[in-house]
């Protein structure tokens, strides 16, 4: 009898039951699963701009004509102040990572429900689906960052000693888009109304992150208040870490920091919650 | 003692089918419902209780208290019509679903295989799709690396494998999806109706893949209506009926108990709410029956006889061209033949309004065999694709009732048993040949 159940250990052993409530995350069976995150980001890059004219060039065009629009209604016109900055630099250093942001946000926030036919068939850590698609995005971000440092030698700014911190500002971004991502995907597979929410909600959100203007337009404390938006702490980091805008973010960041990891734990919390009711309902 | 490979201990998995109907009486109520339901549906969202499910909905169990254990080694077929919970099963068993209660237990890599090309991509080239779904089949990089060369020359599509698949025909994109799976290599494999595709050939060379895994030891778990794939491969049937199972045993003893429970069963369907007739959004099912010509004796179905199945299906929506298909497999699991109601059109165009339809397919006498035979309708759009198949259509058995005036009573082998017109004349008039041996 003990070599039967020595045998029956040797193997990996999964008991399926019905789950109740809240359940842990299971990160090391995400992590055995590395590899299918790898291949999906790969597929959405390679499927992204085909049979489109452009192909890539879209990945800058987005960022950089919303920055000429802005330099001319809210530069030009409304001569609305830019830290001493020129303002389309200003402008597009604030634009590059909210188009990550807010691309990953949509793509991640509509996966579950585009990935049905998978979900249905086959078993995988749900996680990979918003995951990937919002990392297929960083190549898109990758283009656009090399137009801005481009841009930059144009207006003779040299980066500062503080672009060594650009990942974490990077990773807040991604972070932040994650954590919304992952509440709006889950209730996406039941309620198709966030499909229609979330345009306006990245369209409301782009006004609510100092993009067109900045956040020095605040005096303390309000400012650091502000960083309850975590994309305040990216966009300001962003300025600072390249620009080197006086407003050094300091407790800003930390801030939105937070923020993004309440949303962004509640966020994997609440997605591991409704996971088992995906392939039924979606 | 032999290692246990699944064990599955009172499984049940429920499902609410829709809210109930009728219960709203006034416009008021209505519209107050119409109103509160978001915020009604918000709150159960955040709740998610399962013991509340109950109100107001009906409640259906695909899956009721199966149990069933599972050696390492066994190839395990599992049969039953549609909707019996086969599909619901085997995605418990591959971690798609959770069951509602009970539990399963596996030991070892489950790999499973419900639909032949999950995740291909139509602008991606073979190869790329090779990588990606074997890694959404749980493959390694590494895995499949290895296996490249032998899952393109399974797939006979080397000279293409650079090409985007959406420039690929339906059967070598299936091929080449297959071959990605048939070179998975889990300790148990789980298989939904996949032997269904590709051509002949192709089947074959699945068929004798599936042999191969079975005989290397791993356990197989598999769902057909293949009859005769399930006795060939199986060394066990489970039946499932209505979420239950019904027998589980010998391949040959289920496999006939189960053809003659459904051949008793199924001569005629009729779904009068067209609302919950079987179909989809462009044709809904009526009734499909088969009777015999004999209008006196219409459930009498007897080879020598002619017999009609008759078909009738709503057509939701004006100017399509809807026919329908009727696949007629024998005990055997055979295709004997198929058979369409396009050959002869109903509208000179083919463009129909929408309304219900009536469809015959006369089929004349000394065609079918004798035995059990099972139906399977495919309703086909633009005399090319198929939009609705009823896999358990009709099943029924014909007998032969007329005395032979010759030698043999046995049962005739054969898929179909016509009877031809032969001609037998004397060519030449010679004298007895002399039968005197020839000397050497």
């Amino acid at each position: 009898m003990s070599s039967s159940t020595e045998t029956l250990t040797a193997v990996p052993r999964i008991r399926l039951k019905a789950s109740n409530g809240w359940r842990a995350l299971n990160l090391r069976e995400f992590w055995q699963y590395r590899e299918l995150l790898y291949f999906l980001s790969w597929r959405d890059i390679k499927v992204r701009y085909k049979q489109t004219a452009l192909g890539a060039l879209w990945a800058i065009l987005q960022p950089f004509l919303t920055m000429l629009v802005f330099s001319l209604f809210f530069g030009n016109l409304a001569k609305m102040p830019s830290d001493g900055i020129p303002y389309p630099i200003f402008a597009f250093a604030a634009l590059v990572p909210w188009t990550f942001f807010s691309n990953g946000l949509t793509q991640s926030g509509n996966s579950l429900i585009q990935s049905a036919g998978m979900l249905k068939k086959v078993y995988f850590p749900r996680l990979i689906v918003p995951i990937s698609s919002i990392l297929s995005g960083a190549v898109d971000f990758l283009f656009a960052f090399l137009v801005l440092i481009g841009l930059m030698f144009w207006y003779g700014i040299v980066p500062t000693i503080n672009i060594i911190w650009l990942p974490v500002f990077l990773f807040l971004a991604f972070g932040t888009a994650l954590g919304v991502g992952l509440w709006l995907s889950a209730m996406n597979v039941q309620f198709r109304d966030v499909r229609y929410t979330i345009p306006f909600l990245t369209q409301f959100w782009l006004f609510a992150t100092p993009i067109a203007y900045p956040s020095s337009l605040l005096s303390e404390p309000w400012r650091t208040i502000y960083g309850i938006n975590p994309m305040v702490g990216v966009v300001e980091g962003f300025r600072w870490a390249l620009l080197g805008t006086a407003t050094a973010p300091g407790p800003l960041i930390f801030v939105s920091a937070l923020t993004m990891l309440t949303i962004l734990i509640t966020g994997m919390f609440y997605f591991r919650r409704m996971e088992s009711t995906f392939a039924d309902v979606v | 003692m032999s290692k246990l490979a699944i064990s599955v201990e009172s499984l049940g998995k429920q499902f609410r089918v829709g809210a109930a109907t009728g219960s709203y009486s006034t416009l008021r109520e209505k519209l107050v419902d119409l109103v509160g339901a978001p915020f009604y549906r918000l709150a159960n969202l955040m709740r998610r209780n399962r013991q509340d499910a109950g109100t107001g909905d009906d409640i259906l169990w695909a899956l009721k208290d199966v149990s069933f254990q599972i050696n390492c080694g066994e190839v395990v077929g599992i049969i039953g019509r549609n909707g019996a919970g086969k599909s619901t099963l085997l995605k418990i068993l591959s971690q798609i679903t959770e069951p509602s209660e009970g539990h399963a237990d596996m030991f070892g890599r489950v790999g499973s295989l419900l639909e032949v090309g999950t995740g291909f991509h139509p602008e991606l080239t073979g190869r790329e799709n090779v990588y990606l779904n074997g890694a959404i089949l749980g493959m390694s990089r590494a895995e499949i690396e290895r296996k490249f060369d032998e899952i393109v020359a399974f797939a006979e599509v080397k000279r293409f494998i650079d090409t985007p698949v959406k420039h690929y025909s339906s059967g070598m994109c299936v091929r080449l999806a297959f071959a990605v799976a048939a070179h998975l290599e889990p300790e148990i494999l789980i298989i939904d109706e996949v032997l269904a595709v590709g051509d002949a050939s192709f089947q074959k060379k699945c068929l004798g893949k599936m042999e191969g895994v079975a005989k290397e030891g791993r356990t197989v778990l598999f769902v057909s209506h293949n009859m005769l794939a399930v006795q060939n491969l199986c060394s066990r049937v489970i039946w499932l009926h209505d979420g239950k199972i019904v027998r589980d045993g010998k391949p040959a003893d289920v496999v006939s108990s189960y053809l003659r429970m459904s051949a008793s069963m199924l001569t005629e369907q009729v779904w009068n709410d067209v609302t919950q007739a079987p179909g989809n959004h462009k044709v809904r099912l009526r009734k499909i029956s088969v009777r015999g010509a004999d209008r006196d004796r219409p459930d009498q179905l007897s080879i020598d006889q002619p017999c009609e199945i008759e078909v009738e299906y709503w057509n939701q929506r004006p100017q399509a061209v809807l026919h329908a298909t009727l696949h007629v497999y024998t005990e055997q699991g055979i295709l004997a033949f198929t058979t369409g109601s396009a050959e002869q059109a109903a509208m000179e165009d083919g463009a129909m309004p929408a309304g219900l339809f009536r469809s015959v397919c006369h089929l004349p006498a000394n065609l079918l065999n004798t035995g059990v035979h099972r139906i399977v309708l495919l309703i086909v759009e633009n005399r090319s694709r198929v939009t609705y198949r009823l896999e358990d259509a009709l099943s029924f058995e014909m007998v032969e009732l007329s005395k032979r005036h010759f030698g043999w009573q046995g049962r005739e082998p054969g898929a179909v048993r016509p009877v031809l017109r032969w001609t037998t004349i004397q060519v030449q008039a010679d004298e007895p040949v002399n039968m005197t041996p020839l000397p050497h």
